[in-house]
């Protein structure tokens, strides 16, 4: 159990859009008596500037990102995609900087949500229960997987709630186009890999689609939406938090 | 290859409109990527194998310039020739050289990606001389008068009917749907070449500094047709393909037919150290050896010089979501892909290539299928803050982040942005909490998805702190 309470990293995303994604995960902490702490001086990692090519302004980013967490033990956040952000890009980023030490620190101690309650708190079973029985795709984005290695953890996570199924679907690895920038430079490509990923969504017949990403949720949601489908994507903070 | 990699926006724009093309690049992109994924699957060590190759390809990077004098002294020694181009011009002039020298009126080529790169085929066409493709897929293209498509398919666009339709066309062949009778026909017409070609003209898959070997992996046999029947062989590489030593091949050589056509082996691996040597019964009477520079020492002085650790499998195409819905033909060059992505602006000029380096979404699906685990998304990235891809971006773009940093630097004013936020797009505020049809950067997000406006309370205004 660590010492000092937990600092959330909310996101930008899920600060401004999903709050009920934050809260889940709040009541997850709560339920296994962990105590966390919200930094207020933090906004973004950067990491839409950096991945848009403009590194002066996520570098100025990320040394506020740095200076708002500096003094917590542990980082915890509602996405896969940030925590890989910080933990790979953002140190050598800040190379040069006064806090190119302290991102190299903040990089061991930043947890994505289900990393930090299976890895770090060793807590695979929360001892959720759904009161229905729900058949549920999980949707790993692309940089919790490939550059978090977080792909395991969500999976433990689900399995161990009683009535939910994970169910495969087709080409599950497959990126659903949001891409950041991409996905407004370059639409046409953007929607075809995301109608793409409904297509296959929708035809393995779930209930729901659980993502560890705001960003991707977003992206499918939206799509899923304009569509006129009634599947939605949610993030499993979210759901385990109301299993509870 | 005359470059058109400006135009990758409306060129993927077409290949998204037409169902055919779209269906067959899927289907051509997805059929290696899942052979490559059995081939793993029965592998031990996959992970062993492409640390070792990429350590190879590492150290024979750092010591470069001493790996190729050694293959050139080692090929010289053996009787061949070694000729050195700075650019794609004087590539194109030293090969044409070779072959009026020795009065060639026709030239056959193997597969080789830096003959596309320089233009080769037209050149030489235009100094009078017939060139033929023998690599089936290049020679289908060679007759639809088209480019590659891919690296190592470079026919992966094309349906089998409309390959039966071309040979109907273009050989005389009657309408068939059966691949091996399209092959038989292809074989024969070929067949007749090898034998009257003047010169052969082939690729280098990996040089092998230690000995001076010229390794060719191949699978249909016209690699070895190109470089042992015709009087004279010209090979031509870029000039960061060699390898220190056999040992050093080793790991490559195992890797490349895995993930590029997911075999465990390919049919043939040509070695060549030299023309025919006295005593020899066969094999040409000259080799000459092209090694072409074009741009690749810039690079290697740069901060992509990563990039030519390529070995050019095309697993990268294969793995991409953006290849497998747009196909290489968008990308407007010789080099599709993410990796076409990366070495096409180097290699033009940014300014040649300006909306490559944005055609990602950076999943990261490259990195991983890369057998010499290139960090590509790392590279678009970077090639994406060099000021004329900055500068593309408008100055709208850097105005907008400006203002982005600004907010995110300030916790009160970004507080305060959302409620302003919510406040001001309320006019566009659907029943179901999503904005529509708001105008701006927006507008090319809600052609086809919504997008949430933002939350009425926001995370930090609801969080509370830890339960008592």
């Amino acid at each position: 159990m660590p010492e000092k309470p937990v600092a959330i990293f909310a996101t930008c995303l899920v600060d401004s859009l999903y709050p009920d994604i934050g809260m889940g995960m709040v009541r997850v902490l709560d339920r296994l008596g962990i105590p966390h702490t919200l930094p207020p001086a933090q906004t973004c990692c950067g990491q839409p500037a950096f991945n848009a090519g403009f590194r002066d302004d996520a570098r100025a980013v990320g040394r506020a990102f740095v200076r708002a967490f500096r003094d917590c033990e542990a980082i915890v956040a509602p996405s896969g995609s940030c925590v890989a952000y910080v933990r790979s890009h953002l140190p050598h980023l800040l190379d040069g900087t006064p806090e190119h030490g302290e991102a190299l620190g903040l990089a061991e101690r930043t947890w994505e949500f289900s990393e930090y309650v299976v890895d770090v708190l060793h807590k695979p079973d929360l001892g959720a229960r759904l009161e229905s029985p729900l058949r549920v795709a999980l949707h790993n984005g692309c940089h919790a997987m490939r550059f978090g290695g977080i792909e395991r953890q969500p999976r433990i996570l689900l399995e161990n709630v009683r009535g939910l199924t994970l169910a495969d679907f087709e080409r599950s690895e497959e990126c659903c186009g949001l891409g950041g920038l991409f996905s407004v430079k370059m639409p046409q490509i953007s929607t075809a890999m995301m109608e793409d990923k409904i297509a296959a969504l929708l035809a393995s017949g779930v209930d729901v689609v659980l993502t560890g990403d705001a960003g991707c949720l977003m992206h499918l949601n939206g799509g899923l939406a304009r569509a006129g489908h009634s599947l939605r994507v949610r993030h499993y903070a979210e759901l385990l938090g109301e299993a509870l | 290859m005359k470059p058109v990699a400006k135009d990758f926006i409306p060129a993927s724009r077409i290949a998204l409109a037409d169902d055919h093309l779209r269906k067959a690049i899927f289907a051509g992109a997805m059929r290696p990527y899942l052979q490559a994924a059995e081939r793993w699957a029965e592998t031990s060590g996959r992970e062993r194998l492409r640390t070792q190759a990429r350590e190879a390809r590492v150290r024979a990077l750092r010591k470069l310039p001493e790996l190729l004098e050694r293959l050139e002294k080692n090929l010289l020694s053996r009787g061949a020739k070694v000729l050195w181009a700075a650019d794609a011009e004087e590539a194109n002039r030293l090969i044409a050289q070779e072959c009026v020298a020795r009065d060639a009126r026709l030239v056959v080529k193997g597969k080789s990606m830096v003959t596309e790169e320089t233009g080769l085929n037209q050149h030489l066409e235009r100094a009078g001389m017939e060139v033929v493709e023998s690599d089936l897929g290049e020679f289908i293209i060679q007759l639809a008068g088209e480019t590659p498509s891919h690296i190592i398919a470079p026919v992966l666009h094309k349906s089998k009917d409309a390959i039966a339709k071309l040979f109907s066309e273009r050989l005389g062949l009657p309408l068939t749907d059966d691949p091996a009778e399209m092959m038989r026909a292809a074989r024969s017409y070929l067949r007749e070449k090898f034998l009257r070609a003047d010169v052969g003209i082939s690729g280098v898959n990996l040089a092998v500094a230690e000995t001076g070997g010229l390794v060719l992996v191949t699978n249909e046999g016209n690699g070895r047709m190109v470089t042992t029947l015709p009087r004279t062989h010209i090979a031509v590489m870029g000039l960061e393909r060699v390898v220190e030593s056999w040992k050093d091949l080793a790991s490559i050589v195992q890797l490349l037919p895995r993930v590029a056509t997911g075999q465990s082996v390919s049919t043939y691996v040509s070695i060549i150290h030299g023309p025919r040597q006295q005593g020899e019964p066969d094999g040409p009477e000259e080799l000459v050896l092209v090694i072409v520079d074009n741009g690749r020492s810039a690079i290697l002085n740069s901060d992509y010089a990563e990039s030519l650790l390529c070995i050019r499998c095309g697993a990268c195409l294969n793995a991409c979501p953006v290849y497998r819905r747009v196909g290489g033909h968008a990308y407007g060059w010789v080099y599709p892909g993410p990796i076409g992505s990366v070495i096409s602006p180097l290699l033009l000029g940014l300014a040649e290539a300006p909306d490559l380096p944005m055609a990602s979404s950076l999943c990261g699906a490259c990195r991983d299928a890369c057998p010499v685990k290139i960090d590509l998304p790392e590279m678009l990235v970077r090639l994406r803050a060099e000021p004329p891809m900055r500068r593309k971006g408008g100055r709208m773009m850097s105005l907008g982040m400006k203002m982005w940093r600004y907010v995110m630097l300030h916790p009160s004013v970004y507080r305060w942005g959302l409620a302003a936020t919510r406040f001001l797009t309320r006019p566009w505020h659907g029943e179901d909490g999503s904005l529509r049809g708001l105008p701006g950067p927006a507008s090319a997000w809600l052609e086809s998805r919504d997008l949430p406006a933002p939350a009425p309370r926001s995370f930090r205004a609801l969080y509370r702190g830890p339960e008592r």
